[in-house]
Parts: structure tokens; sequence; C-alpha cells
């Protein structure tokens, strides 16, 4: 090592990794919560949720699915690619990342303006002339689909960090936590996804 | 200490490619199920694909699979409580 000091650094990768498992322990929570207002409500208004379920896109839900499952599948890439030493393909697939949650954020955009055309938003004219059921339904997939939305635009953010790092080679095949607590968080953004499809697009 | 003496293990390529085709292979049963419109097949379908589809991204893209037993214990844990919440909350619906 050509600087002495570096080797004294102690690093805690075990308790890093821990610690962001802790963390996407609340996060889960905070989904499950959601999760379980929309199983209480489906049993009370189960004709409304059907019938809002038809109303939205099955395309775009199964094509943002494919997008996200396909990021999981190059951030993990990633990370093999950088410990086996392949630092440009890391970069590669990391860049591929960034790019297909950026699609996803550009289709969930078309949705939402699609259904904001139709007069369909939160606490809209139109919604109000609805039944209670349709408004509970439409309210909870623009809070359950934003929420997880937001946190697919924090993954964006945190990947092009990550990038830099590995750009800059702060972040290595032999220092590469910091990569994989980032991939972690864009694995579990894409489960809550994947929870998100059959209960949204394909319940009808 | 170098993280690789830490994690040793690297998933290889081929398992991710293979883990990534099951994932989308379940997604078109999934959605196929759905487009039946028969909920006697649909519904298990939904409730059986899904969370297998979430437990392949946790084993192998998340590493779970090769990670230590305490781990392990601490994923089965927080998700059992919330299978625990959610089953609690349908004893009471449906017993309403």
């Amino acid at each position: 090592m050509k600087n002495p000091s570096a080797v004294s650094v102690h690093k805690d990768y075990e308790g890093s990794k821990l610690g962001m498992w802790l963390f996407l322990f609340t996060e889960i929570i905070l989904f499950g919560g959601l999760f379980i207002l929309y199983s209480a409500y489906r049993s009370r208004y189960p004709i409304e949720f059907h019938d809002g379920g038809q109303h939205l896109n099955v395309v775009i839900g199964v094509a943002n699915t494919v997008i996200l499952l396909t990021s999981s599948l190059t951030v993990a890439i990633a990370i093999t690619a950088l410990r086996k030493g392949n630092r440009r393909l890391s970069i590669f697939c990391l860049s591929a990342t960034i790019v297909l949650g950026i699609a996803f954020l550009m289709d969930k955009y078309v949705e939402w303006s699609g259904e904001i055309h139709h007069g369909i938003y939160p606490n809209s004219p139109e919604l109000a002339l609805r039944p209670q059921g349709d408004q509970i339904f439409f309210g909870l997939y623009y809070s359950m689909t934003g929420l997880h939305g937001l946190h697919v635009l924090a993954g964006i953010l945190l990947l092009s960090l990550i990038l830099v790092f590995v750009i800059r080679e702060k972040v290595t095949g032999t220092d590469f936590n910091r990569l994989e607590n980032a991939g972690l968080y864009w694995h579990l953004v894409d489960v809550i996804w994947i929870f998100l499809l059959p209960l949204f697009y394909l319940a009808a | 200490m170098e993280q690789t003496e830490a994690h040793g293990h690297v998933i290889p390529y081929r398992v991710l490619a293979r883990v990534w085709v099951l994932l989308i292979l379940l997604t078109a049963v999934l959605v196929a199920a759905s487009r039946l419109y028969h909920e006697t097949l649909s519904v298990p379908a939904m409730l059986i694909i899904t969370p297998v589809k979430a437990g392949l991204v946790f084993f192998y893209f998340m590493h779970l699979k090769y990670e230590k037993t305490y781990l392990k214990a601490l994923v089965f844990m927080t998700l059992g409580l919330l299978v625990l919440i959610i089953g609690l909350l349908f004893f009471d619906v449906l017993n309403r």
C-alpha cells in the first residue's frame, strides 16, 4: 500500500451491511403498512377496487416491471464485475441501471399524465363525484406508486454517486461495500414494485 | 483487511442471468393468469408467484443466500412479523 496511514483505517464491512439491512427493514415495514391499508380497503370495497384496477394501464405496469427487473440484474452484474476486476463492465452496468431507472420514471410520468388528463387525481372534481371506494382506490394508487417513485428517484441519485466513486476508484474490487449497499437499496425498490404490480394492475 | 477476505463469495454472471430469466418468465405467467379473468386460478397464482419472485431477488440479487445465519434470521423475523400482522388483519376483517 502506498499510503501507510491507510493501513490503520478500520472498516467494518459486516457492520455496514447490517446497518443497511436494518434500514431496509424499516422500509419493508413502511410499505407493509400501506399494503395492509390496501388489503383492508379492498375487502371493504371489492367492486370499486376491481373496476379501478381495470382502468389502469397493464402494459405500462408490466413494462415497468421488466425495466426494474432488468435494472436489478445490471446492478448485480456491476458488483460481480467490479469484484472480478472488470471495472469497465461495472461502470457500463451501473450506467445502464441509472438509465433504466430514468426510463421507469418516464413511464410513470406518461401513465400519471394520462390519468390526470382523464381528471383522475387526488381531490379532483371528477373523482369527487365517484363513490368513496373509487376515491380510496385512486388515493392509495397515487400515494403508494408515488412513494415508490420517490424511492426510485433516491436510488438513481444514490447509484449516480456510487458511479462517480467507481470512476474515481474510491469504490474498488477490494472495497466495494458502498456499491453493495446501494445495490441492496435498489433491489428492495424492485421487490416493492413486484408487489405493487399485482395489487394495482393485475387484480382486476 | 481487504473486503474480499471478509466477503469471499462472488455470484457468477450465469447465476444472475438465470435468476433474471426466471423472474421474467414468472412475470409472464402471472400476467397470463390474471388475463384469464378466472379468480380461482389468478388469485392463487398471484399469492404464490409474487412471493417467489421477491424470494429470488432477496436470495440471489441481494446475496442473502450467501450471508451469515443471523442476517437470514433477521430478515425472516421482519417478514414473518409482517405476514403475522397481515394474517391478524384478515382474521379481523373476516370475523366482523
